[in-house]
């Protein structure tokens, strides 16, 4: 489902852009505004990332959001609420983002279907790796949702193997050690890595954790499907206002 | 149920693929010294030449008096270097770390016990170190964060999140996830992600064994009880580990705080409002909201002061092979006073919550019977803390005239 979008949405551009926010930071209006804003701007598919209190995978950057919006009392119920109207009003695929937690306390197959019943296609768990994923991927697979896994530099060529067997959608290569929202090098090193990805997979590869500016997403063409942009959109948020992310977000693929 | 990392429902390894090569490595590392008869023999000689192990088990007799039941004997864990039952985990995990040849180690700290810990530990093997505390433990221990500096360990004030231990721990899995080649993450407590919970719980199987040893060699019988403070869990299944084949009864002792129906606590096993939940890593009972958003926690010892609890006690809990209580705040405080008057003991105030709840049973069993008090920590360096759990004025104002010492 993902995967035939992405595939087509590719022979129209060399590379796709996935945005990603946080739900309710800094409040569900502004939230909804800025899905708006991206989707006008030309992103391809969004991660709408749902607050946990404990988000291991996040870097500073997306961790105080998320924090931010849970002090201002954000809820899995609203968030649910918010990625339907998300969805229903912009014709582009909404991701969830978030852990597993979220999903387990709601009942993990409850959520997948209000999930789905929301608009929702795929999504983004950092922490349910693959040995752990018995019960998300029977839901993931009952609802016709694709779980997006997540290959890491430190991945084995074998371990990327068997996170592959599980994938849907596409593949989420993090582009180095570390956290989202630390700076990236672009370089060269990374051809070695990629094709160790694409050897492990047919399906289309995203790139994250660092890309920031024009130049980054200009390196990533002709080297993955699909770049994506967490903590530099809210960045540009926090430091110009809501406005001015369109802007960024358009600048990325001149 | 017996998947790796598993203890019944709980347990398991819910990663972030950045770290999962990163767990493999470590498990098997864990694995091979287990298997290998001369790493406890390595453990044991320098535990028993930097530590003060064995410890010694202690007859309480006034208190056994005093209560006019069971006989008391008390673990003394605070007699390790360092003073708490930290030192045994960290100089194990330090072994492993110079078996996987990693050169730095990283920690979180509650109330910075584990962190002088550790950064002694890191002293001693040559290891750089740094340690991540949440910024309002930063203030509440600031003995402690001199100390760790002293010792040459980098204190990284964590200023997310509640600002405590969880949101250290988040921290220091953070800088792993960055920093994998050359670091060990030396964990704690018998929490988080496998293999740690099983890890922390082997290397402190030493206190068990030798209590096992001690208790039947001077009272001549097994224990009826055995009582431990439960905050992550790792000096409750350490003495717990020696008498788990025994018909002896094991009690773990969380923190009550201000009371259990007050929400201000660490009651994770033994209040009905734990849930089950995956954070950090691992399954099992937190203290959350009904979006599994996890609860702020209180207790007046900062080691008991921690959302989740090991999965392995969660088990313990679940099949009713340990049983959990909790003390509050008062009665902490209150055991603490007996037990240094009566005895000359000065608990750790995590220790002084196993004492509360021993002292709220011991009149109740036989002059024949026999209980066991891990005294998981010394007390006497927590001096800023159980003066003011104390409440005393004398110490009050010596600190408000040091104070303006310092402003002349
Ligand atoms: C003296 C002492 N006892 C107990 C604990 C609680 O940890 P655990 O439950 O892992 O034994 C701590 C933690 O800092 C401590 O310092």
């Amino acid at each position: 489902m993902l995967e035939s979008y992405i595939r087509s949405r590719r022979q129209e551009k060399d590379i796709l852009l996935m945005t990603h926010i946080v739900l309710g930071y800094p409040d569900f209006e502004t939230s909804l505004a800025l899905v708006e804003t991206m989707v006008q701007a030309g992103v391809d598919l969004m991660e709408l990332q749902i607050p946990f209190s404990e988000p291991i995978a996040d870097g500073p950057v997306i961790a105080r959001a998320c924090q931010k919006a849970l002090e201002r009392g954000v809820t899995v119920r609203r968030c649910l609420e918010a990625a339907h109207e998300a969805a229903a009003n912009n014709d582009i695929p909404f991701l969830f983002m978030s852990y597993f937690n979220i999903l387990f306390k709601y009942g993990t197959d409850a959520f997948v279907q209000r999930a789905r019943e929301a608009g929702i296609k795929g999504a983004i768990v950092p922490d349910v790796p693959p040995e752990e994923g018995d019960e998300y991927l029977t839901a993931m697979t009952a609802h016709g949702l694709d779980p997006i896994f997540i290959f890491a530099p430190t991945s084995t060529d074998d371990r990327m193997k068997i996170v592959a067997r599980h994938a849907r959608g596409f593949v989420y290569c993090v582009a180095r050690k570390g956290v989202t929202g630390e700076k990236t090098e672009f370089s060269r090193d990374l051809d070695g890595y990629l094709a160790r990805c694409r050897r492990a997979t047919e399906l289309p590869l995203a790139l994250g954790f660092g890309v920031s500016s024009p130049e980054d997403v200009d390196a990533l063409r002709g080297r993955v499907d699909i770049a994506v942009v967490g903590s530099q959109a809210i960045r540009v948020l926090e430091d110009k206002g809501a406005a001015a992310v369109g802007e960024f977000i358009a600048g990325l693929r001149k | 149920m017996n998947r790796p990392g598993y203890h019944g429902r709980f347990g398991g390894a819910f990663l972030p693929e950045i770290l999962v090569a990163t767990f493999d490595q470590l498990g098997q590392a864990f694995a091979q010294a287990k298997a290998d008869p001369s790493f406890w023999q390595e453990y044991t000689e320098l535990m028993s030449t930097y530590s003060c192990r064995p410890t010694p088990l202690t007859p309480a007799d006034n208190l056994s008096r005093h209560f006019g039941g069971a006989r008391i004997f008390v673990k003394r864990e605070d007699l390790n270097h360092t003073g708490a039952h930290k030192a045994n985990n960290v100089m194990a995990q330090g072994l492993l770390v110079r078996r996987m040849g990693k050169t730095r180690v990283i920690a979180e700290t509650g109330a910075g016990q584990h962190g002088v810990a550790t950064a002694t530990m890191a002293a001693r093997f040559g290891f750089s170190c740094t340690v991540y505390m949440g910024e309002e433990d930063v203030e509440r221990q600031r003995p402690n964060v001199f100390w760790m500096q002293q010792l040459g360990a980098e204190v990284v004030p964590v200023r997310d999140g509640s600002r405590t231990l969880k949101d250290a721990i988040n921290e220091a899995l953070r800088d792993w996830a960055r920093n994998m080649d050359d670091t060990h993450y030396v964990l704690g407590t018998a929490s988080g992600p496998h293999p740690y919970p099983e890890m922390v719980a082997y290397f402190q199987s030493i206190i068990g064994l030798e209590a096992r040893k001690q208790i039947l060699a001077q009272a001549g019988k097994l224990p009826k009880r055995v009582y431990a403070c439960v905050g992550g869990g790792s000096n409750a299944m350490g003495i717990f580990s020696g008498f788990m084949d025994d018909d002896v009864e094991l009690v773990g002792v969380e923190a009550g705080g201000k009371g259990l129906g007050t929400g201000m606590h660490a009651a994770r096993l033994a209040s009905d409002q734990g849930s089950v939940g995956v954070a950090q890593g691992y399954k099992t009972y937190f203290l959350q909201d009904d979006d599994g958003q996890m609860r702020d926690t209180h207790s007046v010892a900062a080691g008991l002061d921690y959302v989740g609890v090991s999965p392995i006690l969660a088990h313990l809990h679940e099949t009713g092979r340990a049983r959990f209580e909790s003390a509050t705040d008062a009665e902490v405080v209150e055991a603490l006073r007996l037990t240094m008057r009566m005895e000359g003991l000065i608990p750790a105030l995590e220790s002084a919550h196993a004492f509360a709840q021993a002292f709220k049973e011991a009149p109740k069993l036989g002059s024949d019977d026999v209980i066991v008090i891990n005294q998981s920590g010394r007390g006497d360096k927590d001096i800023f803390t159980v003066a003011d759990a104390i409440g005393d004025p004398d110490w009050e104002r010596f600190i408000i005239k040091k104070a303006e010492a310092y402003h002349a």
